[in-house]
């Protein structure tokens, strides 16, 4: 019943099961070769699954590719633009393939491309490229936009003006998928956010609830501090930690309290300890994300 | 089960906001499609310096060095009557044959060819679209071409039917050529593309009857360089444009076989990404 695809040593997709709700941002985030552009790429069509189903607005993207085309916009990892043509040529094609287009004079100026209208797609900066990219996977007005790394590349400002328009797209009815190696991008953006790895899904749910209500209290203080004291002090079920050096981390299970706040700041008043930059907070989603596929580096 | 994507099939939320981005898909019109992808692909051609030079400088150099200078004995006759019709048959292996392989080699490499596969635009309609750009690139070709060697004092000795049989040979020709093209351009390497797209250029330059007439070379090796398609091309046109012949049926044949074979071949082995 669900999704698998299998590449010659490697299995890339491994039982996959995930729902994305149409009108909602729904991101994939995974460490490299956790699968997610596979997935992404079994969507679009391109790929063919070996096991599972597929549904992509209700249709097979590989036995439905000509009715789905129109509806879906695609923008691939890299690449896929002519390098010799202009950004203006490239978008007004595009434009051209397609019933009810946005403008695409327009549509350049709302990435910020007007100035390099005529400068061929090779000699674009990164950004600039991602940025054409996009737009050419929003031109023809779709229900259903997929983004793989849509901002990977981009500076600050483009990475914002990226952000209201998947906003701005989302709040006009279209569906977005994502993938992203930004944990804030998702966090920010997503109605649902699916975290995979190894092919498997390991985590999904609003981003609210994947961060979880328990919070974390943090604080700076000298190094080597008794943890283990002031775990004592604090109710059954806490974890204190140091890490990385001088900078601690507790959290409980019900979450902060005033009185626990009160209890660490006791305990370090009676160990004569000035604790700096202390705050509450609630887990985010770099937190879970590193929690649950680990922080080893992958190849 | 759902792999991704789609909420079943409810209508986009309700709460949806009239905008620029409010979603409104649907494919133009496959005739406007295919004209948008032509003219890109047309404009993209002219304005490459590399593959002008294939396609105009390289013939029409040839033309006018081997029309005034006698490099090579050409037999009797005006040395351009004989060289035109070679020289049409260079031009249209030029934009089908190697212009077109190392243009689709480099659109696979850089996933020009994947994204297009997602867009309205089919791969029907992506081959029609590449089709007429090789027939505008040669409908330019065989313009400039005529003009210069009529300049350079060509005049077809042809009988009517030449009207008919000259392009006839040259589609044809162009069929065989382009997939060739695709063949190559298909299953290698954008750089193997390149390179051997311009080594079969050269060769069959050389071997085809372009610019060295056939009968200079040994009697056992004629009949196998008429077999080769810029020699059955360039017999075939020289036989209609220069010797007032009838429908040179065997060069006709020699290029349709080319032309269903690599065309069969590309199509069972072409590779979009």
């Amino acid at each position: 019943m669900s999704l698998v695809k299998q590449y010659r040593h490697t299995v890339a997709v491994d039982g996959l099961t995930l729902t994305a709700a149409r009108g909602e941002v729904t991101s994939l985030l995974g460490p490299n070769g956790a699968g997610k552009t596979t997935t992404i790429e079994i969507c679009e069509g391109y790929r063919q699954a070996d096991g599972g189903t597929v549904q992509v607005l209700g249709l097979d993207p590989a036995r439905d590719a000509r009715a789905l085309r129109p509806r879906v916009g695609v923008m691939l990892q890299a690449g896929g633009v002519p390098p010799a043509v202009p950004a203006g040529e490239y978008l007004r094609l595009l434009s051209r393939f397609h019933a009810h287009p946005l403008d695409p004079t327009e549509l350049l100026a709302r990435v910020g491309l007007t100035a390099v209208a005529r400068t061929p797609y090779k000699r674009l900066s990164g950004g600039q490229q991602q940025r054409l990219s996009l737009a050419a996977a929003v031109i023809g007005r779709p229900e259903l936009v997929f983004l793989d790394e849509p901002t990977a590349g981009m500076d600050p400002q483009a990475r914002h003006a990226t952000w209201d328009l998947i906003r701005e797209m989302r709040a006009s009815g279209a569906t977005i998928i994502l993938t992203t190696h930004f944990m804030e991008e998702a966090e920010r953006l997503s109605d649902q956010v699916a975290i995979i790895d190894h092919g498997q899904l390991v985590a999904a749910g609003t981003p609210a609830e994947l961060c979880g209500g328990a919070g974390q209290l943090r604080f700076r203080a000298e190094t080597g501090l008794d943890t283990d004291g002031l775990l004592s002090a604090l109710p059954d079920g806490s974890l204190a930690k140091e890490s990385p050096a001088g900078h601690y981390i507790i959290e409980v299970p019900d979450g902060i309290s005033p009185q626990l706040l009160a209890s660490v700041t006791a305990w370090c008043a009676e160990h004569g300890v000035l604790p700096t930059s202390l705050r509450i907070e609630s887990r985010t989603l770099e937190d879970v994300f590193l929690e649950l596929t680990g922080r080893e580096l992958r190849p | 089960m759902t792999a991704a994507a789609a909420g079943v099939d409810g209508a986009p939320t309700a709460s949806a906001a009239e905008s620029e981005f409010t979603p409104a898909p649907g494919a133009a019109p496959l005739p406007r499609m295919i004209a948008a992808q032509t003219a890109m692909e047309t404009r993209t051609l002219l304005r490459n310096g590399e593959q002008l030079t294939v396609t105009m400088l390289i013939p029409l150099g040839l033309l006018a060095m081997f029309s005034l200078e006698p490099v090579v004995n050409l037999g009797g006759g005006s040395r351009v009557d004989f060289l035109a019709p070679g020289i049409i048959a260079l031009a249209v292996m030029s934009t089908a044959f190697t212009s077109q392989a190392i243009a689709t080699g480099f659109e696979r490499r850089y996933g020009v060819l994947k994204r297009l596969g997602a867009t309205p635009l089919s791969r029907a309609g992506l081959i029609s679209a590449k089709t007429a750009t090789v027939v505008i690139i040669e409908l330019l070709q065989a313009a400039i071409i005529t003009g210069v060697a009529t300049g350079l004092g060509w005049r077809p000795h042809a009988t009517a039917l030449a009207f008919l049989t000259a392009p006839l040979l040259v589609l044809v020709g162009t069929a065989a050529f382009s997939g060739l093209a695709l063949l190559m351009a298909g299953t290698l390497r954008a750089e193997a593309t390149l390179a051997l797209a311009n080594l079969i250029y050269i060769v069959l330059l050389g071997l085809g009857g372009v610019v060295f007439p056939l009968t200079k070379f040994p009697a056992a090796a004629r009949p196998f360089l008429t077999l080769l398609p810029t020699g059955a091309l360039a017999t075939g046109l020289r036989a209609v444009l220069a010797n007032a012949a009838g429908i040179p049926v065997r060069d006709l044949v020699v290029l349709a076989v080319w032309a269903v074979v690599t065309i069969g071949l590309a199509a069972r082995t072409f590779r979009w990404e």
